[in-house]
């Protein structure tokens, strides 16, 4: 496999369009995290026109609703939840600035499109490997809707954080590409 | 009458809580372990060897496998000649629960109305089901399932005419259609027959059962060998990134039913297949 790529955060469109589709990338910088409630909260507010609590430019949204920290530790378990649950929000958050995503799973053809139009990227952690995961969260500070709980909007600094590149800006999917290699079942 | 005190099903609980979610049953390791050398595809491969290294943290740290600690999943069996002293079994054991998701820095996952979502705060109620046995023993496995990969299950009721071939093909196109979502390689619960919710409950069930282990009629044995089979060939492979490890095993539990249906249900378990056991 192909060496590792190292990005910092926020993202320029230059570094996303870089990113090709089965890429294995380090990210450095803060994550926005984010999940089911946070997103429909955050939707709610752009329909009323109103601010967001985050400045989405450049930035990456990570899905995540980590487990709570032992004490000695920044945070508990964080890998990431299933993607396609946020679809319906994914676009129009490229379309205000936001310049990547973070989760599992494969994304739908509305989300694709966006990548596309707006230059961003989608990448994948590995589900289920929270506490791999947590060792390269350096600090997690509270940002809104702390009444969510594990839900709650939180800014993470990661060093050398391990991602891979499943949706890249030029429409490529590693889902699709990568089964074929694989697929003995019509 | 046998008398076990409420305390001590409380403490069981929790201590299952907390360990169930921090250590992988070790046929479950061992069997990651075995597809990481299988696996052809590299991009499997390195997603096999964080999965693994992930398992080892955990266990050293005892901090979770995975941060979506579940709903707590008990099955309880309790001889007819047990009394709880002190408390009520449902009581000592929805406790037990509480404590062991607070005092183990779990994640509370668990919403108190399913269109309001408002987080309950310590993770329950559970689900919980009972059986009565013959005995004085209190039998109680504990199962945190996740989010990602239950919601990738399906229960269906079919004409009894779909046979085998056809319950394999549903089985099949089932996790064909979850792809990457349940967190691959994952193991799958099939339940057939009962009815519409016995179904649910005894593919559930299935997946309790040691990874690695097969029916003990013959005949259900060589259809899990089959429908495993058939679910490597989709290429899906692990967190649906491709390759040849998609499912580690396939657990089938039958029940009898109605001359005029086939239930059919499939449960998804991610490859944080966690569950363990205690009697009391």
């Amino acid at each position: 496999m192909s060496d590792y790529k190292r990005i910092k955060t926020p993202l320029t469109d230059e570094v996303v369009l870089d990113l090709r589709v089965g890429d294995r990338v380090l990210i450095t910088g803060y994550l926005y995290t984010a999940r089911d409630s946070a997103h429909k909260r955050l939707f709610e507010l752009i329909e009323k026109g109103e601010p967001l609590p985050i400045d989405i430019q450049g930035q990456i949204i990570y899905y995540v609703g980590p487990a709570p920290a032992k004490p000695g530790h920044v945070i508990g378990s964080a890998g990431p939840t299933t993607s396609y649950r946020m679809d319906k929000y994914t676009p129009k958050l490229h379309e205000l600035g936001l310049k990547g995503s973070i989760g599992k799973g494969q994304r739908g053809p509305e989300v694709r499109e966006a990548l596309k139009k707006y230059k961003a990227v989608y990448f994948v952690a590995v589900g289920g490997a929270g506490a791999l995961l947590a060792r390269s969260i350096k600090s997690v500070e509270p940002v809104a809707y702390e009444d969510l709980g594990p839900e709650s909007i939180k800014r993470l600094y990661v060093e050398e954080f391990p991602v891979i590149v499943a949706n890249d800006a030029h429409g490529g999917d590693i889902f699709e590409e990568e089964k074929k290699k694989y697929r003995k079942a019509k | 009458m046998r008398e076990i005190p409420f305390e001590d099903i409380v403490e069981a609980v929790k201590e299952m809580a907390i360990v169930s979610n921090s250590i992988l049953p070790p046929e479950m390791y061992d069997a990651l372990k075995k597809t990481y050398e299988e696996e052809e595809s590299p991009v499997g491969k390195e997603v096999l060897s964080q999965i693994l290294k992930n398992d080892e943290i955990a266990k050293e740290e005892m901090m979770p496998i995975c941060q979506d600690t579940g709903i707590a999943v008990l099955f309880v069996e309790v001889g007819e000649e047990v009394r709880v002293k002190g408390g009520s079994l449902k009581d000592a054991l929805t406790e037990g629960v509480r404590r062991g998701y607070i005092d183990g820095y779990l994640r509370k996952s668990v919403v108190k109305d399913p269109l309001r979502r408002v987080n309950t705060g310590d993770n329950t109620p559970a689900i919980i089901h009972f059986d009565i046995v013959p005995g004085d023993r209190l039998k109680i496995r504990f199962a945190p399932k996740g989010g990602g990969s239950e919601n990738m299950s399906v229960a269906r009721l079919f004409a009894p005419a779909i046979g085998r071939e056809g319950i394999i093909d549903f089985v099949v196109d089932t996790v064909d259609k979850a792809g990457g979502n349940p967190c691959p390689p994952i193991v799958i619960g099939v339940g057939i027959g009962g009815n519409f919710e016995m179904s649910a409950i005894i593919a559930k069930k299935a997946l309790l059962r040691k990874v690695g282990e097969r029916h003990p009629d013959p005949y259900y044995a060589e259809m899990e060998e089959e429908i495993l089979r058939r679910v490597n060939e989709l290429g899906i492979g692990p967190m649906g990134l491709g390759g040849r490890i998609t499912a580690l095993d396939v657990h089938i539990e039958t029940y009898p039913c109605h001359i005029a249906s086939l239930p059919v249900a499939v449960n998804i378990q991610c490859h944080a297949n966690r569950h363990m056991e205690r009697e009391l």
